[in-house]
């Protein structure tokens, strides 16, 4: 009664390939990992990403239109909502294509006030940026020590000016607030701590990561052709190797009297150009922007006091005209097209060139061919902010 | 290069194409004929001398009070190789604008030429993909012309408070709406003829 075992391993079930079929996947505007309200339109095949396209105005708040109706310094306050990680940047260079139309020379004092305030909001900004991108990738710990030291640079914003996010602090021919007494003692104190502790740490703990290395080393490279046909700035621009940065090309606010180094992405553990490079680009930032600060508080102690509101007009009213103005903000060129018709007290055109616009330009050229779950590492190298983008 | 030398060159090249220039003010820019900006983009892109790698800013901007009126559409370019900057601009009718688009020559235009297209309606011909950009796909109209006046409803929904409504408020009703003295920010501009 022996009936013939049919014996199977079950292997011949598998050896067909998964049905796999182009699906569209919807991320965001929701998704964490967007940094604010983005959505992305994928295709997928499995896990890989066959086009992308990105959706953008979810944030759009109509700052060109609004720039319109009101007067040259009520610009000020919709500037600081652009990028609102680091709106020291957008005021100041806001501020400083006004006074190029007016022809408007501030004081060296008030200068090297602005510089202080623009370095440490980039050392602020860049903690958000590296922060927040360790903890897309799955590391929750650097975040917190990020935050921790941010919330240091908030409160020296908020003893000098009252805000700690949203300052209005970079006026047209002046700042708002002298900084108060003390402040130099202070602010060299955060920087103590700050040299000696938070920046080898966070390298320690994040950036000489190998399981970081090892997400990000490969992903998301930017040629220096495409970085420069897609106008990438600052960070990103570097980070593809091309050592270029505004402050030193063409620069500001007195920032030919200060040394620092340009950091550019070396590919220690990939192609240059990766999301470590771009984000390792930002990490020697801090220091950088630490030396700068060290030397503008050095400045500072000797140099003769003036009225910050010394320059600052009774009534912004430029001759007709029209300027574009660009800045190193800590995401890159941010640029402001600003036009004055000569008879009004408001500006007739303002258009801002962000650098995460742009940014965000190249995302469909990068993400084809990538797997879903780098997409998140792509995203947050790029260090977008989705205020900024839609403005 | 300054911005005389660029010009020079740029004139020397083109001609007639170029039709007017600012260089003394804070930004310098020249004029170029709407049906040579391919070309005269190419060159500046090309040319050694000039070697524009970089579109900086790509700008609309509404003038219609200048005679003939018109928009305009400003290019600022950089060159990462000399560092020279130098802006070129379009002048188009208000009357159907459109421009040749020039995304193939710099990547970053694509975008840029969708905002423009989004906000002041210049159409870009050759744009591989002209949609709305900013704001939503069933927006009406282009909000950044100065002839714009605010929609009173958007998908069936008041967006902009009625007289009745501010009588309803004036009466102690809460109606969650405001403010009621509200002109429209665009209301000192005349109504093109």
């Amino acid at each position: 009664m022996a009936t013939a075992l049919k014996l199977d391993s079950g292997a011949a079930d598998w050896r067909v390939d998964v049905d796999s079929e182009e699906m569209v996947l919807n991320m965001g505007p929701q998704h964490p990992a967007t940094h604010g309200v983005l959505r992305f339109e994928l295709k997928t095949d499995g896990e890989v990403v066959k086009a992308a396209r990105p959706h953008i105005g979810y944030l759009h708040r109509c700052f060109e239109k609004h720039a319109e109706n009101v007067d040259y310094p009520g610009v000020i306050p919709y500037t600081d909502r652009l990028d609102y990680v680091a709106s020291m940047g957008n005021s100041l260079g806001y501020a400083l294509a006004v006074e190029k139309l007016m022809g408007i020379e501030v004081s060296p004092y008030v200068q090297t006030v602005r510089v202080i305030m623009a370095e440490l909001q980039r050392i602020a900004s860049h903690f958000v940026a590296v922060g927040t991108y360790g903890m897309d990738l799955g590391a929750f710990t650097p975040f917190l020590h990020c935050l921790r030291d941010r919330e240091k640079i908030l409160d020296l914003f908020e003893w000098t000016c009252g805000a700690r996010l949203l300052y209005n602090y970079n006026w047209v021919g002046g700042v708002s607030h002298d900084l108060p007494d003390g402040f130099l003692r202070a602010c060299r104190q955060f920087l103590r701590e700050y040299d000696a502790i938070t920046v080898p740490e966070l390298l320690d703990l994040l950036i000489t990561n190998k399981i970081f290395i090892k997400r990000t080393a490969e992903v998301g490279v930017i040629p220096v052709d495409l970085a420069i046909s897609y106008d990438l700035t600052g960070p990103n621009l570097r980070g593809s190797g091309l050592a270029r940065d505004i402050r030193k090309d063409q620069p500001y606010c007195g920032y030919e009297r200060f040394q620092f180094d340009v950091p550019v992405g070396k590919g220690q553990f990939g192609p240059v150009g990766s999301c470590f490079d771009r984000n390792w680009v930002r990490c020697v930032e801090l220091a950088e922007s630490s030396k700068i600060i060290h030397q503008a508080l050095d400045a500072l102690e000797r140099m003769e006091k003036t009225d910050v509101h010394e320059k600052v007009p009774k009534r912004v009213k430029p001759p007709k005209g029209e300027v574009y103005f660009r800045s190193e903000a800590p995401r890159g060129q941010l640029g402001y097209y600003i036009v004055a018709d000569g008879t009004g007290v408001n500006p007739y055109r303002v258009k801002v060139k962000s650098p995460c616009f742009t940014a965000m330009s190249v995302f469909h050229v990068l993400a084809k061919g990538m797997y879903i779950a780098d997409i998140i590492a792509l995203i947050g190298s790029m260090d977008v902010v989705l205020g900024e983008i839609d403005r | 290069m300054d911005a005389k030398a660029i010009h020079e060159r740029l004139t020397g090249r083109f001609g007639e194409k170029i039709t007017g220039a600012n260089l003394e003010t804070a930004s310098p820019f020249a004029v170029v004929a709407t049906e040579a900006i391919v070309d005269v983009a190419e060159f500046c892109k090309s040319d050694p001398d000039l070697a524009f790698d970089n579109l900086m800013c790509l700008a609309g901007a509404d003038y219609p009070k200048e005679t003939p009126p018109r928009f305009e559409v400003v290019y600022q370019l950089l060159s990462y190789e000399h560092g020279h900057t130098f802006a070129l601009k379009v002048h188009l009718p208000r009357e159907n604008p459109a421009v040749a688009s020039l995304e193939n020559l710099w990547g970053v235009a694509n975008w840029h030429e969708r905002e423009a297209y989004d906000m002041f309606g210049i159409a870009f011909t050759g744009h591989s993909d002209l949609r709305r950009m900013l704001l939503p796909d069933d927006w009406v109209g282009h909000p950044l012309r100065k002839d714009w006046q605010d929609p009173e409803f958007y998908n069936g929904m008041h967006v902009k408070p009625t007289a009745q409504m501010a009588e309803r408020a004036m009466g102690g009703e809460k109606i969650g709406v405001g403010p009621f003295d509200f002109t429209p920010p665009n209301a000192h501009v005349e109504e093109p003829a």
